[in-house]
């Protein structure tokens, strides 16, 4: 569980937010689940720009979060897309679907 | 200023969790809070709350980072709203982009509350720095236009005492900046009631308004003391004893003052601290150099003050010359002066002297150069000529449109003790110039007054004969024997009466002067060439003859009495 959340983050958060801290954590979630069916779907379509943005909002998101490896996933797909390099990205983007699963469940257990 | 502690900090990001995490970081720390989700809305909510720090996410919707930083910037002009760009950017481009649009640090994903809080802190001390510098900016620059503005007034003011002279006189040329008054230094010029020129250069120590401040008194005793009648030794006196009393230890005016006498073609000089004024002669190219023997007016008190004064003759055509220390002291681009030696090459290498005053001022701008500023140069040129070939457009200060003496009489004795320390003619000419017809005969009236006056006392009272002064043996006889007899003497008057009367078109004055003399000799003189004898002493009778309507002596002739009748202009 700790590989999946930095818990010096989740802790300053705790300390930060007080009682919001379950605001934040479901405004996240909603957010992340409205902007990774659009990865996909601007791959799709080859909106390379809109690509880029979604994948860099989602790596400021979740490094605030403290989910670093799910971060470093998005960071790959923003630079691939400004690259315009698509080569395999679908399978990057699959992982990263699957990832979210996995932060979205262990920041629920914070709730 | 507001409590730099509480801020208004304006939040604009379009990601609701970010925006969460910073809002709740930024109202920790007691600041207000207003959030936006695009760069358009952060425009606006600059506009319309005027936030004191800015935190900016660079990629947002409807208008970026970027380009909403550029508006906020061009909105605030001159006034300091720093813009922390928020950013996961981690490629030098990016970056720079935040710069180039007027961001002035960046904040990197995942915050830390710590760091900023510590930046938040930090550009708040850098606004109030900021706004406090502006503020003494705007009052340092309100001082600055004060202070002109006090120096416009005072200058008007010194001016309109200063320029009442007639430095417009067809033998004066002259330079001195216009702002001289602030650098120190002063020119006055004007004509005594007889006829001569006194001319003053003086440079006060300083500069600015304390150099200033003695030049109003300064010139307003001169031009005041001149006007009635007073000697350059009185003035002189008066002027160093007066800035004595009112300037500071210090501060004092190094003055050079000339008296012109045009008719006897003599000059009376007197130089406290300035540099050498030169005698220019004309015909032979000659110069004598008139030292400074005496210290600057207003350092010493009245009994040490030396009055002593040269007499140096003057044929026409012939030039003084009197400069303060600034032409001398005018510096090169290598910081070399231009020095006494370059300033008697000029002299030494004219030949024409007509062209001598502008050959100087030429001489000193070629040798300072591109450095050329003629705002510390200040030097006068008096040329010799015939009285009549003075001219000048100058006033009388003493013009006043106010009403004065209309009908009036007076009686003024002096006795023995009087005669020998006091000249009475100051006086008269002060009373007698109280009435607003006789003012513009201020001259002719004291030569009249003056004429009488000395005959009554060195003719009647003293018994001295003006014979002895037709030779130049008998005039230094004349004048020992007058200093001698005045030393013993123990009785005697003179009586002098002045009477004033009006009628429709003017009026009329009557001067009696009554003396303790053996008149009887005088009438025996004048019927033997008396009144002729007196023509070698100056004007003498003729003139005043001349200017008044009658004059007649009593059958003893120890009483003279004149008219002088003036009409209305």
């Amino acid at each position: 569980m700790s590989d999946i959340l930095d818990q010096d983050t989740l802790a300053m958060l705790k300390d930060v937010m007080e009682d919001e801290f379950s605001l934040l954590i479901e405004t996240f979630i909603d957010d992340a689940n409205t902007r990774i069916p659009t990865l996909r779907k601007s791959l799709d379509i080859a909106q390379m720009d809109e690509l880029m943005r979604s994948a860099h909002s989602l790596k400021g998101s979740s490094s605030n979060l403290g989910a670093i490896s799910f971060s470093q996933k998005c960071l790959i797909v923003e630079q691939r897309a400004k690259q315009g390099d698509v080569k395999g990205l679908e399978g990057v983007i699959a992982e990263l679907e699957a990832d979210f699963k996995v932060v979205e469940e262990a920041l629920k257990s914070h709730l | 200023m507001k409590e730099s502690s509480k801020l208004k900090v304006l939040i604009a990001d379009d990601t609701d969790s970010d925006r969460l995490i910073l809002e709740s970081i930024v109202k920790k720390e007691g600041h207000q809070v207003i959030s936006v989700t695009n760069g358009v809305q952060a425009v606006e909510a600059y506009e319309a709350e005027h936030p004191d720090i800015v935190l900016m996410d660079a990629l947002m919707p409807e208008l970026d980072g970027f380009g909403a930083a550029r508006q906020i910037k061009a909105l605030a002009g001159e006034e300091l709203v720093p813009i922390i760009f928020l950013t996961s950017l981690n490629d030098t481009d990016s970056l720079v982009r935040c710069l180039d649009a007027g961001g002035d640090d960046f904040l990197s994903k995942p915050y830390n509350r710590f760091i900023l809080q510590a930046k938040i802190k930090a550009f708040s001390r850098m606004r109030d720095m900021n706004i406090t510098m502006q503020e003494q900016r705007d009052q340092i620059s309100l001082h600055n236009n004060q202070l002109l503005q006090e120096q416009m007034v005072a200058k008007h003011v010194f001016d309109n005492i200063a320029h009442t002279g007639c430095l417009d006189a067809s033998n004066v040329k002259y330079l001195l900046s216009p702002l001289a008054v602030f650098n120190g230094d002063i020119i006055l010029a004007a004509m005594r009631p007889s006829g001569g020129m006194l001319v003053l250069l003086g440079d006060f120590t300083g500069h600015g308004l304390p150099a200033a401040i003695g030049a109003m008194p300064l010139a307003s005793i001169f031009y005041g003391m001149v006007h009635k009648g007073f000697s350059m030794v009185d003035i002189l006196r008066e002027i160093n004893q007066k800035l004595k009393k009112i300037l500071p230890v210090g501060v004092f005016c190094c003055a050079g003052m000339v008296d012109m006498d045009f008719t006897k073609k003599r000059i009376k000089i007197w130089n406290g601290g300035l540099p050498d004024c030169y005698v220019y002669g004309s015909g032979t190219g000659d110069i004598t150099a008139i030292k400074s023997t005496h210290l600057p007016l207003g350092v010493l008190d009245d009994k040490s003050f030396d009055d002593q004064f040269e007499s140096v003759a003057m044929n026409d055509g012939d030039r003084l010359f009197m400069w303060s220390d600034g032409i001398i002291e005018s510096r090169n681009q290598n910081d070399v002066m231009f020095g006494e030696d370059r300033l008697k090459q000029t002299f030494i290498d004219n030949n024409d002297a007509d062209r001598l005053y502008e050959s100087i001022i030429d001489d000193v701008q070629m040798f300072m150069g591109l450095e050329s500023s003629d705002d510390d140069v200040s030097l006068i040129e008096l040329v010799m000529m015939p009285a009549d070939h003075v001219t000048t457009k100058a006033k009388n200060l003493l013009q006043s449109s106010s009403a004065g003496l209309v009908e009036w009489a007076m009686t003024l004795e002096l006795e023995p003790s009087t005669f020998r320390i006091f000249d009475p003619l100051p006086l008269l000419l002060n009373i007698v110039v109280e009435v607003p017809g006789l003012r513009r005969y201020s001259g002719e009236l004291y030569s009249v007054l003056a004429e009488l006056y000395s005959n009554a006392l060195e003719h009647g009272v003293l018994s001295l004969d003006s014979k002895w002064k037709q030779s130049s043996d008998g005039f230094t006889r004349y004048y020992k024997e007058r200093e001698a007899r005045l030393e013993e003497l123990t009785e005697g008057f003179v009586n002098i009466h002045l009477s004033h009367k009006t009628d429709n078109n003017g009026g009329c004055l009557l001067v009696k002067i009554t003396d303790s003399g053996n008149g009887f000799v005088r009438i025996k003189a004048a019927s033997d060439g008396y009144l002729d004898n007196v023509h070698n002493s100056g004007r003498g009778i003729p003139l005043v003859e001349a200017v008044c309507e009658s004059l007649n002596y009593n059958d003893i002739g120890n009483e003279v009495e004149a008219t002088f009748v003036w009409k209305d202009e």
